[in-house]
């Protein structure tokens, strides 16, 4: 009995894994969970996840565009995402208008461009698979961007994690010991509008920012140790990316919804555990707060 | 002056419409401890920004050891220490961390510590005596051991001169004592501090010079000197706070 169940868990991974396709999904799937992950400590910890909705939305127009003019969607989708950064950074610096409302009239407005340069050009592009993903159709050309955009990103932000570590904690004393926090946020807008893209492919622009966010914060509720945060996302968020795909497999659904979804249980997960061992640990040694106020 | 580590001369900050800083003019002898006073509003943290180089003069010089401000923070002579409010205590990174954080200017691209940075980050631990605590998680402190751990911060950086905002905002008076010690030690050791404040009664026992500050400089000199119900007026626009003048009566 417990045989057959081992064995018929044991098919449930190995037998989708018979179609080329599928092993494609899977390919881009953890690359996807990993670039997302990596990126998502910072995203998380800088308060960045409405930029994040706003770059995976604004990109629609240049991924239309792109396939009209036969380039990759990549080049489309970075240029309207890093211009959408630009013109949100451009409105809050020369208006009275707040951040968050910059965010929300660029993005909406470029998502709206998108949606109408659809409608009225004649092509094949398929809505559904913009908006939704569609990793179990991705191309070779696909695969190959997201592997090298994912290394990429990736390679860069672990190689300056302790500069983008201090800029999101202080970014004065970066300022003070003469390094520039303006350059280090460049940098993360930068890896933000190449990371979307990845994600896109993976589960579609609009959730992409749950691939953007939700990683780190599973991380943050467990540790407080920031490379170990960056473990944990990763761990988590190639979890979900894995398991998703093949539950998208097996019950023949949204496979960006499945990812998305089984994102958010750990993330549930995590919160429950994270708030037992604060109850529970109340006991056993004192809490920060407790601290602060004897010493 | 001799040895001045700062000169403000002539220093006009606006942002938009109004006036934040309105023609500063001052000097920072090293090697002593400085407050800065004044009321909120009064222009205390756009002159730190200013001394910085965060925010751009509309006119007016700062000088920092005879050169300009970026040059002084490239080689590391300048250490800030946040307020309370400008810190996200519960960032993810250990005391050691961010102590480890001065190091950072001194480092290659991939701040890589190496073991000359190890002993000057435990050095630096031991003077603020936060060595047992080094492992904590930054906002597992005590307030006041948090400013000491900033102040560390400076000192791993090899900083000469320290600008500590409100450094006794959420400090207990036992802290308070700890701190005004450590500053004033490190004063004793050639270093300068410029400390903002809006806590007078912390002042007299912590600065040597003291500038009351309220958009320009409206008085100079001691804590006897400055402390009394005339310049403190300037500064505080007719309010003076009754805990000055309880203090002007104790000295006098």
């Amino acid at each position: 009995m417990n045989f057959l169940v081992n064995a018929g868990l044991f098919t449930w991974f190995t037998e989708p894994l018979d179609y080329t396709f599928v092993q494609y999904a899977l390919l881009v799937a953890t690359v996807c969970g990993i670039t997302c992950a990596v990126l998502s400590c910072w995203l998380t910890l800088l308060g960045w996840s409405l930029m994040g909705d706003a770059v995976s939305h604004a990109v629609l127009p240049g991924v239309v565009l792109s396939y009209v003019i036969g380039a990759p969607f990549a080049i489309g989708a970075f240029i309207f995402g890093s211009g959408a950064v630009a013109m949100i950074g451009g409105l809050n610096r020369t208006s009275k208008v707040k951040e968050d409302a910059a965010i929300g009239i660029v993005f909406t407005g470029l998502f709206a461009l998108g949606l109408v340069l659809i409608s009225v050009i004649p092509s094949n592009i398929d809505l559904n698979h913009i908006l939704f993903g569609n990793v179990l159709g991705v191309s070779d050309s696909d695969i190959i961007t997201s592997i090298v955009i994912g290394v990429i990103v990736v390679s860069v932000l672990l190689f300056k994690r302790r500069d983008l570590v201090l800029y999101a904690f202080d970014p004065t004393h970066a300022h003070a010991i003469g390094l520039s926090p303006r350059r280090l946020e460049a940098l993360l807008l930068g890896a933000l509008a190449l990371t979307v893209i990845v994600a896109l492919q993976a589960v579609g622009i609009v959730l992409v920012v749950a691939m953007l966010i939700t990683p780190g914060a599973t991380a943050y509720l467990l540790t407080d140790r920031f490379d170990r945060m960056l473990a944990i996302a990763v761990g988590t968020s190639v979890v979900a990316c894995v398991l998703g795909t093949y539950l998208s497999y097996h019950l023949d659904a949204s496979t960006g919804g499945a990812i998305v979804c089984v994102l958010t249980l750990e993330f549930m997960a995590a919160y429950g555990l994270a708030t037992l061992r604060k109850s529970g640990g109340a006991t056993k040694e004192p809490t920060t707060e407790a601290v602060a106020s004897v010493a | 002056m001799t040895n001045s580590v700062a000169s403000v001369r002539g220093l006009h900050v606006g942002y938009g419409g109004t006036v934040a800083l309105d023609g500063v003019d001052l000097e920072i002898e090293g090697g002593l401890v400085h407050g800065l006073i004044g009321m909120n509003g009064s222009g205390k943290s756009t002159l730190f920004k200013a001394l910085m180089g965060l925010v751009k003069p509309s006119s007016g010089s700062i000088e920092l050891f005879g050169g300009d401000s970026l040059a002084a923070r490239r080689s590391g002579r300048v250490a800030y220490a946040p307020q309370n409010e400008d810190v996200d205590w519960a960032f993810p990174v250990s005391v050691r961390d961010v102590v480890a954080m001065g190091r950072y200017g001194k480092l290659g691209t991939r701040r890589r510590l190496r073991p000359e940075d190890h002993e000057a980050i435990d050095r630096a631990l031991e003077r603020v005596e936060l060595t047992d605590l080094a492992s904590r998680q930054i906002g597992a402190l005590s307030g006041g051991q948090r400013k000491r751990a900033f102040v560390a911060r400076g000192l791993a950086q090899g900083a000469e001169l320290l600008l500590l905002d409100e450094p006794f905002a959420g400090v207990d008076k036992r802290s308070e004592a700890t701190i005004t010690t450590l500053l004033r030690d490190l004063a004793a050791e050639g270093r300068t501090i410029l400390v903002s404040t809006h806590d007078l009664i912390a002042v007299p026992e912590l600065c040597d010079e003291i500038a009351l500050i309220n958009r320009r400089i409206v008085a100079r000199g001691t804590a006897d000197e400055v402390l009394r119900p005339e310049p403190l007026a300037k500064a505080f626009g007719g309010f003076v706070p009754a805990s000055a003048l309880q203090l002007h009566e104790v000295a006098a």
